[in-house]
């Protein structure tokens, strides 16, 4: 990956995500609670909307680009971006630059805000350097991972949530052999094609009902959304969390002094 | 080979409620792609890494150099007494090979795998000509023996539970009966070695062509690539031409990362470099060596965006690491090439009108690529091939008035906004069964809920900020 600069000591501009804004807006909050408690100093661009990236999946490239072109202007300012989900942000750092290869107008705006782009995690880890929230869980809880595919693949996420959670009192976590593997959402795939979707998403809740923990932990609220909907439906309990609401519940009280 | 992969959806739905097939498909996979780890990275993450990028390099370097190497392999050839032909389609590669048998006054013949003859549909092609054709992979003799096509391009029979070989082998080759796996392969390999020593003619395929020297090479395990190839009088083997490599080092490298990444072994138990006939001073061999170019559709690739589907040396790794795959089997893809990889080329080489559903038939997870020897990037491809169902204008009417307006509400904060309130007021009434394309969601799993409040709101409700928007 090539080297970003440091987005230390700089304002950080919250991209929600759509999903994140209309159906689970306090995992939005959660990100703000952490990002404030490290000291980090949040904004929120008003007009921002969407990545653009269910148009591009689906082929619709044209779309795709009207609507990312309204996310170059609401992060005209930005100096760093952060968003909690690793699909949105392998859309904004790999797929604009892309998208806009060619276009005189926005090209420039695309690879500058594709660079100063991050993850949630990866922001906090690898861009401010910290592993450590000094938080703590108000009660024990066992933790598995389940990696997103695209911020696995595509932005090589996997040891950031893991050294946060890792430092929280509290917490415990199992690996299991299912972190890697696709839940089977992939957006339009998951309506196209839902009998294959559906498949997938079986054998996920089998492993999921398998696996000794509490909590499965992801960095995408589309997956949780995918997972804890279909173990619902299944009328089984949904213990799918993000990876922010986690780590802002070990802030609340802090870690315990002894 | 006729190409049903228009017909995915249903064909995938059937097997994902095969269970015999799921059982087969979950074991074969899974062991495949726990090997291929193992194997790949026995030296540690970084050695296999590197290996996988020395390979990429070398398949498009010899992707870039593609005529000049294939003029090069050509002469080589003919300088060891390799016959060369070309095909431009099935047709004519399947032309070819009876001209040859005519020539040569061929009654039998023996094949080892080759996947390229499926594309040709070559057996029927020699069938159709009274020429006996016999498959003698252990998986290629089953698929034959029940009037199948192979469902992965290593492991034909990986949709096969044993019992259901077994029951094959009992009815059609008179196997007495048997749960051994040992003793059904040595019955298999009995009656097959007696097919060997009558054939007129020898058919094989090519995992790659050097250049430098004009060999074929052919990796097998189970020592019938050998007997095609030596036994009869006659061998042809017949390739597509993205298999040309430059160098003997070139081949050193893909001789390892090809065998790992197929079947987790560091080598395959047998490996044939052929360089031409039987010479005056040698006992055995065949007297006349053909190799038979097939382009079928490749050309066509070379040039555009889509060129890097040729690197595929077919080591079927990307369809045992792809869910999709896992949950369907092979069948339901269509054609000759299934998993990822068919997704990408069977819409390349048979048209993408023929094969709409497979761009949309994966999640993008990347798998593929993360695991492709060669550094394939499948999922840019299949998200490149949706483009292209888009501008020709096969979205579906229902995703293209759905996108459009989607787009038209999704670049406007303000009517997003409107939205995004009018969601959440209908929040209580959300049905349990979704209308319309997003029926498919609600089948397995429950509508998504809207927040009462959205995260914008509550944003302003913290910090007092007024909406304004850019
Ligand atoms: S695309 Fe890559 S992983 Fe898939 S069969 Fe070809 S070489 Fe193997």
């Amino acid at each position: 990956m090539v080297e970003r600069e440091s987005p230390q000591g700089k304002r950080v501009s919250l991209f929600v995500t759509c999903m994140v804004d209309m159906l689970y807006p306090d995992t939005g909050m959660s990100v703000v609670d952490v990002l404030t408690h490290l000291g980090v100093e949040v904004d929120f661009p008003m007009g921002q909307t969407c990545c653009g990236q269910p148009a591009f999946n689906a082929g619709y490239r044209q779309e795709a680009r009207q609507v990312a072109i309204q996310f170059l202007k609401a992060f005209k300012d930005a100096a760093v971006i952060v968003t909690p989900s690793g699909s949105c942000g392998a859309m904004v750092r790999h797929e604009y630059p892309r998208l806009f290869a060619d276009d005189p107008l926005w090209g420039d705006e695309a690879r500058r805000l594709a660079n100063i782009t991050w993850e949630f995690t990866e922001f906090i880890v690898d861009g401010l350097g910290i592993t450590d929230l000094n938080g703590r869980l108000p009660t024990p809880q066992t933790i598995a991972f389940h990696d997103s595919c695209h911020g696995l693949r595509l932005l090589g996420l996997k040891q950031a949530s893991r050294a946060l959670v890792g430092n929280l009192e509290n917490a415990t976590i199992v690996e299991w052999d299912n972190s890697e593997t696709c839940c089977g959402f992939g957006g339009l795939f998951s309506v196209k094609m839902a009998d294959v979707s559906g498949a997938m998403l079986a054998k996920k809740i089998d492993h999921i009902e398998q696996s000794e923990a509490d909590a499965i932990i992801t960095g995408d609220v589309s997956c949780l959304t995918h997972m804890n909907n279909g173990l619902q439906k299944q009328g089984k309990r949904p213990r799918v969390k993000h990876i922010a609401d986690l780590l802002a519940e070990g802030i609340r009280d802090g870690k315990s002094v002894e | 080979m006729e190409n049903r992969s228009n017909n995915f959806i249903a064909a995938a739905q059937i097997a994902i409620h095969d269970a015999d097939l799921q059982t087969a498909v979950s074991f074969g996979t899974h062991s495949g792609f726990s090997k291929r780890q193992a194997a790949m990275f026995a030296d540690g993450e970084e050695h296999g890494q590197a290996m996988r990028q020395q390979a990429a390099a070398i398949k498009r370097h010899g992707l870039n150099h593609l005529p000049d190497l294939l003029e090069q392999a050509e002469a080589n050839m003919q300088a060891n007494g390799i016959q060369v032909l070309w095909a431009v389609d099935s047709a004519e590669a399947n032309q070819h090979v009876l001209e040859i048998a005519q020539r040569h006054n061929v009654q039998s013949v023996v094949k080892s795998k080759s996947m390229v003859t499926e594309e040709t549909g070559l057996n029927h092609a020699l069938e159709a000509a009274s020429i006996e054709v016999l498959e003698t992979d252990l998986g290629e003799y089953i698929v034959q023996l029940g009037e199948e096509t192979p469902s992965h391009i290593v492991v034909p029979i990986v949709h096969k539970t044993k019992e259901s070989i077994r029951d094959l082998l009992i009815e059609k080759a008179n196997m007495p009966p048997t749960d051994d796996t040992e003793a059904m392969a040595r019955f298999a390999r009995e009656t097959l070695r007696q097919r060997f020593l009558a054939a007129d003619m020898g058919i094989s395929g090519g995992n790659f062509i050097l250049a430098e020297t004009g060999s074929i090479c052919l990796v097998s395990n189970e020592g019938n690539a050998r007997l095609t190839t030596s036994l009869p009088r006659v061998h042809v083997a017949l390739v597509g031409i993205e298999k040309v490599i430059a160098t003997v080092a070139d081949y050193a490298t893909l001789t390892q990362v090809l065998p790992r990444s197929a079947t987790g072994q560091t080598m395959t138990v047998y490996t044939h470099l052929i360089n031409g006939p039987r010479q005056p001073d040698e006992t055995d061999g065949p007297e006349h060596v053909y190799v038979i170019f097939v382009d079928n559709g490749r050309s066509d690739i070379y040039n555009t965006d889509y060129v890097e589907a040729l690197a595929c040396i077919r080591c079927g790794a990307c369809l045992n690491g792809c869910p999709v795959y896992q949950a369907t089997g092979g069948h339901a893809y269509g054609w000759v090439y299934p998993g990822p990889i068919g997704a990408v080329i069977t819409p390349l080489l048979t048209g993408l009108e023929n094969a709409s559903p497979l761009p949309y038939a994966s999640s993008l997870c990347g798998m593929c690529k993360a695991v492709c020897p060669v550094d394939i990037d499948i999922p840019r491809m299949l998200l490149d091939l949706r483009h292209d169902l888009v501008e020709m204008g096969k979205g579906g009417t229902v995703w293209n008035a759905g996108m459009k307006a989607w787009a038209l509400g999704t670049k406007s904060p303000t009517i997003f906004n409107l939205g995004g309130h009018a969601a959440a007021l209908a929040r209580h009434i959300m049905p349990k069964s979704l209308p319309g394309p997003l029926k498919g969601w609600t089948d397995y799993r429950t509508s998504p809920k809207f927040a009462p409040k959205s995260f914008r709101q509550l944003w302003q409700e913290r910090t007092g900020e007024a909406d304004e928007q850019s």
